[in-house]
């Protein structure tokens, strides 16, 4: 029941939240209340877990549709875990740095929708499970994205955003549904009869052509989902226009499902035809890292340039993940983590920056260094995290993403590589040019109050823990690959490669 | 010559008695009841008839004998109707939609105090006798008769066994519904040019049925399905007067359903119809006439599949693909869930295509008869919904349908267009509503069937189809309203608000938990033959 509860809490959370009326109701204070339980609960599930296996743990199954062999099947593994953990961090944060944006209580009730929906994405062990709640993800970030944008932008460009969204996510979606409706045709010619639990279907023996084409419709979907080049387009439009919140809640939790479901559903049902894929999928990989961080480059917005430095995260990922050893793998696993913990900090302090001056378009930005020290601060170290500076979070997965590519092949190391060099480029860059050199507050005179102030206790207590994750984990990533390596392996060992797991020196 | 009574099982045939009965009674109130007394006599009697037969039908499917190959049921009427599963479980279908129908037709308070019928059809649209009628407050009651006998036509239709029931019961269900479609009391030559043109289309697509029924009775030499099914079997010779036949019938059905190259009178016939009307037949011509074609191609023609498949194939990409496509240009929103309606009849057939013998289904995989059902009852549920919330929408000018009114109606009115949304969302397949779960059943038979081109574009207009639900959805809910012109949800009476309420809860629960229903569609069992 603990995953039941856990994934219920926030849907609960959600109805409650929009039910009571805003005037003296304290909607959002019950949302937060919702959140946090949901984090205690959270952290319960990750106290009850067995580090040490490699399966489904704190299970529950109940027959929920036997003509379709389907179940409510929850479970969690190393990698499941993660994403819970993560995605119930992340809320509780989300929710409190869009304290002041809004006072309507949808916003608080779709988002906590959208973490009930999510977790039951990350511990769903049967596969129709999932693809209902990973459609249903959609319905949330789409009120989101259309009804509580940012403060700029009229509603007709938000309208448009939220639509091309959706529709790029419910194309990828129904691509999605052929493969599910394929799997159930498949295991409905088993002996044992139709039946979308992992477990059984891992044991289900399908034909080359049909497993790739099968294949080929889980990748399309997670691709969009991701999202990894050429089915980005939605991305940066969707970052430009949704509120800093809702853009966390998208691209550090939601987009994490691409990922987690080429892991979860491409590797671990068919291992084969990943394999068959895997140039493929790593050259679009590769291009990901490299265009994603040209167009970062080229951007003037700054929300734009965050959604577009995911573009090229997403491509380690993968790249990671399509790379077929453990330490590409449990990369990839703790890059998923990471990098939803650096772009969180990087978005929330570019909305921040936005409620200060109306935009966020660099070529209006200068030398904000000087009004809102803190501020810059704070996006300086996630910028660094982003960019893999050694001794923050990030480094440590791209450094094992990059020596799994170089295990590939050099040449594939070697252009992975030249996104790391980007990186600093467009972070550095927009750095230097929003925070360095004159103007900002320059033409104030000294001893005059700001304009602009520094963040207050709320923002700052916002972006702490993050800044606090993003230092524990570049220097203590062993917990994190403790819950990482057995899933990989057991993963590799599915798809029959072996090697060793990475492990922190000296742990113990 | 000696006449021998013929043998009736009333005990199974009751509840289609029932309403051909109450229906006849409404046209003796109609004639010997004062007129201020004939509506809620009339009310009354059509929904306590429905219901009647709602909870004769339930008895009756019940008690049904199981039969050797999956079937059950009887044979009855000199071997005229087949009561199986199938058509029992139609039938159920049939009459909660005509309940449905029929309040939404009692419904009076959006129009101030009268129905949504023309006062006086037999008025000239602009005539003195016209202003008369409506300022007398006069009122056709006749439509309760009327709707009772096609629910009585709807419910042979699909238990039909023969050919000559069949095509009297595709008429009975016909002509009352060409008059309901005219008689609209605003925008009545709009009203009238779609009874019109749906009945000129109707009888020439029954004069092609009729046709393609005496060629099939020339090639089988008799009537019944599984005599015609028998002559399919032995190869009787020639075989083209077969395939004319089956062609020329399925013109026939095909007009009924809405199937793509004989679609065109959907949108007119859904956008001049009074609402109420639209939201009754959309969904139950649609369970009836499907029924129908899936009784006659499975059990009568099932053995020469082969030959008309090919045809299905065609005919449901088709439909789809001009649906979807066509729903995305239009600016009403009767005439895109007219649009939609027919993209949902291409899926429907998709569903069709995926018969196999039983002999060729895995352990407890789905049928495509299951699927169809399922998907039927999906679709009906929802499209009443949809068309009660229609009949809600209004301007200064009466219920409006326009693209323009409808902006930022989720601001005005943020329960009912939810709603609205809600039942869109349905139609257009996502998940945790019904439409998902149907959408899967008739994709997953089809591609088990091995017709996946079909299944490929019935994935590909699903997603034309997500795009114009949801910019609808986006027209309510994001759009800014028009500063003139914009409508406004009219407080309507519990007969509407009921409606809507049960379809929208059907809808969802159908989605979360649909177990319940489909193990009922499994139990059903198939066709008896």
């Amino acid at each position: 029941m603990t995953l039941t509860i856990l994934c219920a809490l926030p849907l609960v959370g959600a109805l409650v939240t929009a039910l009571t009326p805003v005037g003296g109701g304290r909607p959002k204070q019950i949302a937060l209340a919702f959140a946090l339980l949901t984090l205690v609960e959270g952290i319960i599930v990750a106290i009850r877990f067995n580090t040490g296996d490699s399966g489904f743990q704190l299970t529950e199954d109940v027959t929920w549709i036997k003509a379709f062999g389907a179940h409510y099947a929850l479970g969690v593994d190393g990698l499941g875990l993660l994403m819970v953990l993560l995605t119930v961090a992340l809320v509780p944060i989300v929710l409190v740095a869009a304290w002041r944006d809004t006072n309507r209580s949808s916003f608080f009730a779709w988002a906590l929708a959208l973490e009930g929906f999510a977790l039951v994405v990350f511990t769903a062990t049967d596969v129709l499970l999932f693809y209902v709640v990973f459609e249903a993800t959609l319905i949330p970030a789409y009120f989101l994205i259309g009804a509580h944008g940012s403060i700029r932008g009229g509603s007709a460009g938000r309208s448009w955003a939220a639509l091309k969204f959706l529709m790029y996510q419910l194309g990828g979606g129904l691509v999605l549904l052929a493969g599910v409706i394929a799997l159930y045709v498949e295991s409905a010619k088993s002996s044992s009869g139709p039946s979308y639990l992992i477990t059984d279907l891992q044991k289900l023996d399908l034909s080359t052509d049909v497993e790739r084409w099968i294949f080929v419709a889980f990748f399309v979907a997670f691709m969009v989902k991701a999202p990894l080049f050429p089915l980005h387009t939605w991305l940066a439009d969707t970052t430009e226009m949704a509120s800093p919140g809702t853009s966390v809640l998208l691209v550090c939790i939601l987009d994490k499902i691409g990922t987690f479901g080429m892991l979860r559903f491409c590797l671990g049902l068919f291992p084969d035809a990943s394999q068959w894929a895997t140039p493929v999928v790593i050259t679009l990989a590769l291009i990901s890292i490299v265009y994603g961080a040209f167009l970062a480059i080229g951007q003037d917005d700054l929300l734009r340039l965050v959604g577009l430095t995911s573009l090229s995260h997403f491509g380690f990922i993968t790249l990671g993940i399509f790379a077929f050893t453990t330490q590409g793998g449990s990369g990839a696993i703790l890059y998923m983590v990471n990098h939803g913990v650096a772009t969180a900090g990087l978005f929330l302090a570019v909305g921040f920056l936005l409620r200060r001056h109306g935009t966020v378009l660099i070529s209006e930005l200068r030398g904000q260094e000087r009004a809102t020290p803190v501020l810059a601060g704070i996006f300086l170290v996630a910028g660094l995290a982003t960019l893999g500076l050694p001794g923050l979070s990030q480094f440590v997965s791209e450094i094992l993403v990059l020596i799994s590519a170089f295990d590939y092949h050099w040449w594939v190391g070697a252009v992975a590589v030249t996104g790391i060099v980007l990186a600093a480029v467009y972070v550095l860059w927009a750095y230097q040019r929003v925070f360095t050199g004159p103007g900002g507050d320059a033409s104030i005179a000294p001893g005059e109050i700001p304009a602009v102030r520094d963040l207050d206790r709320r923002e700052i207590g916002v972006l702490a823990p993050l800044v606090v994750g993003l230092l524990l984990f570049g220097f203590v990533p062993g917990p994190l690959l403790d819950l990482a390596n057995p899933t990989i392996s057991s993963l590799m060992k599915h798809a029959g490669v072996s090697d060793n797991a990475p492990v922190v020196a000296g742990g113990k | 010559m000696e006449f021998t009574k013929p043998h009736i099982e009333y005990a199974q045939l009751w509840p289609v008695l029932v309403v051909f009965g109450v229906a006849c009674i409404g046209v003796l109130v109609e004639a010997f009841l004062p007129r201020e007394r004939r509506y809620v006599t009339q009310v009354g009697l059509a929904v306590l008839g429905l219901v009647v037969a709602l909870g004769g039908t339930i008895g009756v499917g019940v008690h049904l004998d199981a039969l050797k190959g999956g079937a059950r049921g009887l044979i009855g009427a000199e071997g005229a109707l087949a009561v199986d599963g199938p058509s029992v479980y139609l039938w159920g279908l049939v009459l909660i939609c005509a309940i449905g129908g029929v309040l939404l037709f009692a419904e009076r308070r959006v129009e101030g105090g009268v129905t949504v019928f023309a006062g006086q059809a037999a008025a000239l649209p602009g005539t003195t006798a016209e202003r008369e009628a409506s300022t007398r407050g006069l009122e056709h009651t006749e439509v309760y008769p009327l709707v009772l006998f096609a629910v009585g036509g709807m419910m042979l239709f699909p238990a039909a066994n023969d050919l000559i029931m069949l095509f009297v019961a595709l008429e009975v269900l016909s002509l009352p519904l060409y008059l309901l479609c005219g008689l609209a009391r605003r925008r009545r030559l709009l009203s009238q040019e779609a009874a019109l043109k749906y009945f000129l289309l109707g009888a020439f697509s029954s004069a092609f049925f009729l046709y393609g029924l005496a060629l099939v009775y020339g090639y089988a030499g008799t009537m019944e399905f599984a005599g015609i099914a028998a002559a399919v079997q032995g190869g009787a010779s020639n075989h083209s007067l077969l395939l004319i036949g089956v062609g020329m019938m399925s013109v026939g059905l095909f007009f009924k359903v809405g199937a793509v190259p004989f679609h065109a009178w959907t949108p007119d016939v859904y956008q001049g119809a009074p609402t109420a009307v639209t939201a009754f037949m959309s969904a139950a011509t649609k369970i009836a006439a499907f029924g129908a074609f899936l009784r006659l191609f499975y059990v009568a023609f099932g053995a020469d599949r082969w030959s008309w498949l090919p045809m299905m194939w065609a005919v449901a990409i088709l439909t789809m693909v001009v649906g979807a496509v066509l729903a995305v240009v239009q600016t009403d929103v009767k005439r895109m869930l007219a649009y939609s309606s027919i993209a949902h009849t291409g899926f429907l057939l998709t569903g069709m295509l995926g018969v196999q013998s039983a002999g060729d289904l895995g352990k407890g995989e789905i049928s495509s008869l299951e699927a169809v059902l399922f998907y039927l009852t999906t679709y009906g549920l929802a499209i009443v919904g949809a068309f009660a919330v229609v009949s809600l929408v209004r301007d200064s000018g009466g219920e409006t349908g326009r693209f323009g009114a409808w902006a930022g109606l989720g601001r005005r009115a943020p329960l009912t267009a939810g709603v609205f949304a809600f039942f869109l969302l349905s139609m257009a397949g996502i998940p945790l509503t019904a439409g998902f779960i149907g959408k899967w059943a008739v994709f997953s038979v089809a591609l088990s069937a091995g017709a996946w081109p079909v299944v490929v574009v019935a994935i590909a207009s699903s997603i034309v189809a997500v795009f114009f639900y949801v910019r609808f959805i986006l027209l309510m809910f994001f759009t800014d309203a028009e500063p003139q012109g914009a409508a406004a949800v009219t407080a309507a009476s519990p007969l509407t608000t009921g409606v809507i309420a049960v379809t929208a809860v059907a809808t969802l629960v159908l989605g979360v938990v649909p177990g319940p229903v489909l193990d009922l569609v499994q139990h059903a069992g198939s066709f008896i033959r």
